[in-house]
């Protein structure tokens, strides 16, 4: 009698079933916190998820850029899902500083062919790998730093002319984002 | 025991050190787990519960939604249809949040139903029940509030309409009208101050629902007999008889819910809504949301503006005084064969005031409206006073537990005490 009408069943698994077996309430514990929790779930789940690029965000996450426009040992920076991308027409000379390198001793080992798609352009975001700030270099006045790429005026990061880190806190190269060449003179970036 | 830390009755060893210093726990334990509740409540005690889960549902939609709100004229229609259309899961937030306003309205008009069906209000619970009307008043607020954001033009014109009944006080009505735009007209500063209004009052309203629910506990729940328990025999602790109750009715609250969100998310709302706000042209019709349709049929019954105005504010002021109108000590309207035909007389009355908000001001529903609002008021100025003096009430039982269980004697009730003093 005292059992049935029990609320909690804790104290009193011995009596129903023994010991070894759960008892009916225990069952039915599990199902309701099974049941809750799924639910609860899936409750959370499109709160997360509206968190996410919305989708108006998503449509504009790919930047095209004209490049006829640059002229060799120049650089240009446009905007790319909100951050900066290095676009820089490289001279045959610094083509060559950069693969004249021995990879090998690089902190971040990649060969300047695999980073670029055509020798003379490298195109990079313009993000310091070390805490995000924009490096300098892009316009010929700016310091470059010892490796003729760029200069992070935050932590002193330096960068090669294929942007890879050489000196400083940062401990990757500059990522080289997705584009393609849609033209002779034309990417789209994204 | 250490001296200065709470004597925690909690085994497990981590719940047990926050306890002794912060007793939550037991408290929680005390509240909502031992909390010795009424045997004899119905469905209509979930409703505390389901308002309490609605709250938190319109905060939680509310603020993932605040993330994608642009509170500016001239961006504030476009974000909200960015939100149905672009953001992920945006149109569940938003039609979760909007029809959220609806349930939240229903369930509490039969939470303030049911206090007024079985005397809630009278003592020793006055003060519980005053806090309630608060809620009540900043719910209305709120809600007012929220419909103003997206900026369609019921959002304009109701913002306009309300705003204007303050206009209707003598001598500061138009300074104050000025005060509460920020300018000379519903603009770019009212959308702005709504948006942070809007905001802040549900974390008010936690609050207040916080002082709600504790002077409840001081006084223990009313249950449909409106009698006191006298004893064990008369309670059930809170945990599991009513925690597994309100379960129950908070599946058939999420289906309904569940069901004007999925099937007909826009039925309670207006289509003018959809059409951005023009400061140029009203629209035809103007009639505000349907939770308050009853005061605005009030507000449009009386042929004077302050009177009008007066008349749609003191029909929830009258809320407040009701305790001391109603001076008759029987609580449930079970034991009242007069009030009880007349309460459920002015609940009709009320549907049909609603029902009379929401249709054009003339001919028949003018009239129609009147006559319900003298009810209204009369049925607490002046039929429940008298009621008090006049009527005879029927015998009411000798405890919970001997109406509840049939009779059940001393010895039924020593057994059902039983889980009471285990758990």
């Amino acid at each position: 009698m005292a059992d049935t009408l029990a609320p909690s069943s804790s104290h009193s698994t011995a009596g129903a079933q023994g010991p070894e077996q759960g008892t009916k309430r225990d069952f039915l514990k599990l199902v309701t916190g099974s049941f809750a929790v799924i639910g609860v779930g899936a409750i959370v789940w499109p709160f997360i998820a509206s968190m996410n690029p919305a989708k108006d965000v998503l449509a504009l996450a790919s930047t095209d850029v004209d490049l006829s426009h640059v002229a060799e040992g120049q650089a240009i920076t446009v905007m790319w899902r909100g951050k900066p991308v290095f676009v820089r027409h490289r001279t045959p000379q610094e083509v060559e500083e950069a693969r004249s390198v021995n990879v090998s001793e690089l902190r971040d080992p990649e060969p300047d062919d695999a980073r670029v798609q055509k020798a003379p352009w490298l195109i990079v975001v313009g993000v310091c790998t070390h805490l995000g700030c924009v490096p300098l270099g892009q316009k010929p006045t700016d310091p470059r730093g010892d490796y003729g790429g760029w200069f992070c005026p935050c932590h002193g990061s330096e960068y090669d002319t294929s942007g890879r880190i050489r000196r400083g806190p940062a401990p990757l190269n500059l990522v080289v984002p997705e584009y393609t060449f849609t033209s002779d003179t034309q990417i789209r970036i994204g | 025991m250490a001296s200065g830390l709470h004597d925690s009755s909690i085994s497990n060893p981590i719940v047990r050190w926050i306890d002794q210093r912060m007793p939550i726990f037991t408290m929680m334990q005390k509240e909502y787990g031992t909390f010795p509740t009424p045997r004899n409540f119905n469905y209509f005690w979930n409703f505390g519960a389901l308002a309490m889960i609605n709250l938190v549902i319109m905060i939680a939609t509310g603020v993932f939604l605040a993330m994608n709100y642009t509170a500016h004229t001239s961006l504030a229609f476009d974000s909200v249809e960015r939100i149905m259309r672009d953001v992920n899961y945006g149109w569940l937030l938003r039609y979760v949040h909007m029809n959220g306003a609806s349930m939240f309205f229903i369930v509490v008009y039969i939470h303030i139903w049911r206090g007024l069906y079985y005397g809630s209000y009278k003592a020793p619970r006055e003060l519980l029940w005053m806090l309630g009307v608060v809620i009540f008043l900043l719910m209305m607020a709120t809600a007012f509030m929220g419909y103003v954001l997206p900026w369609g033009q019921m959002s304009f014109w109701g913002a306009t309409v309300i705003t204007n009944l303050f206009s209707a006080i003598p001598l500061v009505g138009d300074s104050i009208v000025t005060l509460l735009w920020g300018g000379f007209s519903v603009d770019n500063p009212t959308l702005n101050r709504f948006f942070s209004l809007h905001y802040l009052l549900p974390f008010v309203i936690v609050g207040v629902v916080f002082l709600h629910v504790a002077a409840l506990h001081i006084t223990g729940s009313n249950n449909p007999l409106g009698i006191d328990p006298k004893g064990p025999q008369d309670t059930v602790p809170f945990h599991p008889y009513y925690t597994a109750k309100d379960s129950v009715g908070m599946i058939v609250y999420f289906i309904v819910f569940a069901f004007l969100v999925f099937f007909t998310p826009n039925y309670l709302g207006h289509p003018d809504n959809y059409i951005p706000a023009n400061p140029l042209s009203t629209p035809a019709h103007i009639v505000p949301e349907w939770y308050f349709l009853p005061f605005y049929a009030i507000l449009r019954a009386v042929p004077n503006k302050l009177g009008g105005v007066l008349m749609m504010f003191g029909a929830i002021a009258i809320l407040f005084v009701l305790p001391w109108l109603d001076r008759s000590p029987v609580r449930s309207m079970r034991f009242r064969p007069i009030a009880k035909w007349l309460l459920l007389l002015w609940t009709a009355n009320f549907l049909v005031l609603m029902w009379a908000g929401g249709r054009p001001a003339e001919g028949v529903y003018v009239l129609i409206a009147r006559l319900c609002t003298a009810y209204y008021f009369a049925y607490f100025l002046v039929i429940l006073p008298l009621l008090s003096k006049v009527e005879r009430p029927l015998p009411l039982p000798e405890s919970i537990s001997r109406a509840v269980l049939r009779g059940g004697g001393p010895l039924r009730g020593a057994a059902a005490a039983k889980p009471m003093e285990k758990a």
